[in-house]
């Protein structure tokens, strides 16, 4: 226990920024922590009653030095708001290319899922040198998501998804903490992140992680199950029916809906579908009827399952046609063809068509 | 030279106090419990106010050893929480906000404008009792108990899952701040109202225009959290969504009504401080505090603009990017008219006659402080350091170099400066400077350490950090650092009362210093001055102070100028 560390560990690009940004305002600090109150120290004792130093025109007020100290912290303020921001703004904008992971938040522990299915607790393996998306929104109360060998954070609110993006550079093991204050454990909700070579990382997802789930159920097939489950297919079909409109390419395309009376056109993003899927009449769709019941009891987890589902459903608008993931056509949507190889060797990782060698998996050192 | 002073002979050889004074005008303990002279409330203010900050401090000390093991020594988890939201309540609502304005600002306001009394005495009496039934309500909390949600009750946590006492510690706080309003409200009358015959705004002392500004933050901002905090009691209670969307509400709107007054609220502990250290630095370097104007308005500039950063707690918290950016740029804004005062108060000093007794040591010390915890805070009003340093013991440090590097400093270089006039006795000065160097040395012991764990990433409100074992050697030195403060803050305690029976008589004016108050009698009658005191000097003026004139006119020097 007797070394001091200094320094965070630096696992990505954004770290080496956000540190000279860090070490630029500390340069700062330590000039007018010096300059100030040393200052001050040298005068009250160089001016000490009874000292002969001279008091001749002395003065107790000056507009010109007033001005001057006001503009110059004033400028230096700006200086760092701008370069702040520009790092900031960096932050807010996750890459197109990025590797979504979804993230729940419960009193105390992180559950993250990987979409081609593996779930991992309080851990998070993600490959190097790609940036990484994490949605993330909380089962109770607020949590917050604090990797600071990346230098990022973001709360995870009840209710609604925010996002935080990452593009690890370092391989290595990283700390991983909760830091919105959630209740008793809140201290020991924490884990860490791997960071994987990309070939490894690859190795690992095949695999399913280091838990090794038996039913490598993808996250839109676990959404299209509980589609099936809950006969959404009813209502929505492939095509725009009576009761409801199709979901088909619905991800991402502005639709018609009413807000509290009035027409607006609003994207069809995650937190949307959400909110349609637990309190459909907030954004009811111009055209139908009120008769959706409220799925509000749909656990975090399942929404997204659904989510993800309603994504695989094509990005085309109108024509269901054929598309990567598409159920019979007709109006019977979402039927089971493709969900037969439940439980059957190495999953078919969508995304990752390169060889798989099962059994090298990445037992991470140090569990908690 | 025009005040009507009653001048006390310092050395009376007479056993008993012959002359009458607000001390013993009258000895009942129902002449004090139901006494509406501003000067007895405040000394009722600074014992209950003590007191809090003696429970608070036993919070805080619980904490710091706790935190010397990775896995703790004693608390479980719960009770960790506990502490750490009693200490945050406790030192906030009942210590901090209360400190300098209930203590000092009721004492010194009304004589600092040659007023006999504040403009509602029994209002004034009412904030006490509003004030300690809140503490009541607080301090049963804690007994029944106790709360775990932090002093910032976030939303849904504290409505809906908590499972400790969070109505009554909210009711105390409620109660509270209800006191805070009704002393905002006396002190703008008054300074409005009650001025002597040619106390003019600008001949004001600064002290008095810091606590304007304070009280203008506290009635617009206070009703804001009473009715913020009320909310929570009505979802937490009546189930009335809100704040957690499970019942359709929102939990960051929480956090935004509530940092509209907590933020402010960080400046209602430290204007009054920043005025009471421009009275120090000019009385003990008998000067005109440099850039009066300045001074005076940066004070209101700090509240105008206070009221516009709060959104700078929440840049992680969800908020949009751009709001994110328009709060941070406000609050560099708001760090110019603090760098104003410093930069002004070093000037003041800049050819006076500096003499370094206590109360100048402890205002020392709070520039010192001040300037590093205002620097920091540059860090935390920059978006992307702030991302990485919210929530972290960086957090923490900072704002304990604003609240207790720079308030706790003011608030004890208040109580020595004043503290003859208060109680007509002198404190022995050398145990004075010993106590102030403790505490600083203490202070920097504690805090500095925790920016390093902040840097490192260690959150705030952690009990354990076993997964970063090789962080304890900076929360030992952090406790170590608490201990010698603890022992600092002591200090005071014995020697203060000690000089109430033992400490030699105190002058009228023992610092010649130029304030009105410094012109009757110590401590002084029941009405302050024997007849209203007409000024004709501006503030500051030390030419125009009785003693200090013979003394000028013998150094053959010409006096400060004024205005000139």
């Amino acid at each position: 226990m007797w070394n001091f560390p200094i320094m965070p560990p630096q696992a990505s690009d954004y770290a080496l920024q956000h540190d000279l940004l860090f070490f630029a305002i500390t340069f700062l600090t330590v000039v007018f922590t010096l300059l100030v109150p040393a200052l001050f120290v040298f005068l009250a004792i160089y001016y000490r009653r009874g000292s002969k130093a001279s008091r001749k025109n002395a003065h107790d007020h000056d507009l010109r030095i007033e001005i001057a100290w006001s503009v110059v912290p004033l400028l230096l303020g700006i200086g760092i708001f701008a370069w702040s921001a520009y790092l900031y703004a960096d932050t807010r904008k996750p890459p197109q290319d990025a590797i979504d992971i979804f993230v729940i938040g419960k009193q105390w522990m992180w559950h993250m899922q990987h979409p081609n299915g593996v779930r991992e607790n309080n851990e998070l393996h993600v490959p190097a040198g790609k940036p990484i998306k994490l949605t993330m929104i909380s089962q109770d109360v607020i949590h917050s998501m604090y990797l600071p060998s990346f230098r990022v954070k973001q709360d995870v609110l009840p209710g609604r998804y925010t996002y935080l993006w990452f593009k690890p550079t370092v391989p290595g093991k990283y700390n991983l903490w909760c830091t919105e204050y959630c209740g008793t454990q809140h201290s020991e909700m924490g884990g860490y992140v791997y960071v994987l070579e990309p070939s490894e990382y690859e190795r690992w997802l095949a695999s399913g992680g280091q838990k090794g789930y038996n039913e490598k159920l993808t996250m839109e097939k676990a959404g299209e199950k509980l589609y099936n489950e809950l006969a959404c297919g009813n209502c929505h079909g492939a095509v725009d029916g009576p009761r409801g409109p199709s979901l088909y390419g619905i991800y991402n395309r502005q639709v018609r809906v009413k807000i509290g009376g009035r027409e607006q056109t609003v994207l069809a993003d995650d937190s949307y579908l959400r909110e349609s899927l637990i309190k459909p009449y907030n954004k009811m769709n111009v055209g139908y009827e009120p008769i959706m019941p409220e799925y509000s009891n749909l656990s975090e987890e399942k929404i997204l399952h659904l989510i993800a589902y309603m994504k695989s459903l094509g990005s085309r608008p109108a024509a269901p046609a054929g598309g990567q993931t598409p159920p019979a056509s007709g109006s019977a949507p979402a039927a089971p063809e493709r969900a037969a190889p439940n439980g059957s060797a190495p999953a078919p990782s969508d995304q990752t068509p390169s060889s798989v060698t099962p059994g090298t998996q990445t037992t991470p050192t140090g569990s908690m | 030279m025009s005040s009507s002073v009653l001048e006390n002979q310092p050395v009376a050889e007479e056993p008993q106090r012959p002359r009458k004074h607000y001390l013993n005008a009258a000895h009942t303990v129902g002449s004090w419990l139901f006494t509406t002279d501003h000067k007895r409330i405040a000394i009722m203010y600074l014992i209950s106010i003590v007191i809090f900050f003696a429970v608070g401090g036993i919070a805080a000390a619980f904490i710091r050893a706790e935190l010397t093991s990775p896995r703790g020594i004693m608390l479980s988890n719960d009770n960790y929480n506990k502490m750490f939201t009693l200490h945050g309540v406790v030192m906030i609502f009942f210590f901090l906000i209360p400190s300098i304005p209930a203590v000092f600002g009721n004492f010194f306001i009304p004589m600092a404008i040659g007023a006999r009394d504040l403009a509602f005495p029994r209002l004034n009496l009412l904030s006490w009792y509003l004030y300690m039934i809140g503490g009541l309500f607080a301090v049963l909390a804690m007994i029944l108990g106790g709360v775990d949600t932090g002093w910032t009750f976030y939303t849904p946590y504290s409505s809906m899952y908590s499972q400790s006492q969070v109505v009554l510690t909210i009711m105390g706080a409620f109660i509270a701040g209800f006191s805070s309003i009704a002393t905002g409200i006396n002190f703008i009358v008054t300074i409005h109202k009650m001025r002597a015959p040619g106390m003019t705004w600008f001949r004001l002392p600064l002290f008095v225009w810091s606590h304007y500004a304070t009280s203008l933050v506290i009635i617009l901002g206070t009703p804001v959290v009473a009715i913020t905090l009320l909310l929570v009691v009505v979802e937490r209670v009546l189930h009335i969504g809100i704040f957690d969307p499970k019942l359709g509400g929102d939990p960051v709107l929480f956090q935004h009504l509530f940092w509209f007054y907590s933020h402010p609220a960080v400046y209602i502990m430290i204007l009054p401080g920043l005025g009471v250290i421009s009275e120090l630095i000019s009385t003990f370097s008998r000067k005109r505090v440099f850039g009066y104007h300045f001074v005076a308005f940066s004070s209101m500039a700090i509240a105008g603009l206070g009221f516009l950063v709060w959104g700078h707690h929440m840049f992680i918290a969800g908020q949009s990017m751009y709001q994110g950016m328009v709060f941070s740029i406000l609050s560099f804004l708001v760090a110019v008219p603090s760098a104003i005062k410093v930069f002004n108060f070093t000037a003041t000093i800049y050819k006076g006659h500096v003499s370094l007794d206590s109360p100048m040591i402890y205002a020392m010390s709070f520039l010192g402080l001040f300037t590093i915890g205002g620097l920091t805070g540059l860090y935390l009003s920059s978006m992307a350091t702030d991302v990485h340093l919210t929530d972290t013991y960086f957090v923490t440090a900072h704002f304990h170099y604003i609240m207790v590097g720079g308030a706790i400093s003011a608030f004890m270089g208040a109580l020595h400066y004043w503290w003859p006039k208060m109680t007509g006795r002198m404190y022995p000065e050398l145990w004075g400077k010993l106590a102030a160097l403790l505490m600083f040395l203490g202070f920097n012991l504690t805090f500095f350490p925790q920016f390093i764990l902040g840097f490192l990433g260690n959150p705030r409100r952690y009990h354990y950090y076993y997964l970063q074992p090789e962080l304890q050697i900076y929360h030992i030195l952090s406790t170590a650092g608490a201990t010698v403060l603890a022992l600092a803050y002591l200090l005071p305690v014995f020697y203060l009362v000690w000089s109430l029976f033992f400490g030699p008589k105190a002058s009228s004016n023992p610092w010649g210093a130029s304030g009105l108050e410094w012109r009757t009698a110590s401590p002084p009658i029941t009405q302050n001055f024997e007849e209203t005191p007409i000024v004709t000097w501006e503030a500051y003026d030390y030419s125009s102070v009785p003693d200090l004139k013979e003394e000028a006119e013998k150094q053959a020097q010409p006096p400060t100028p004024v205005g000139g």
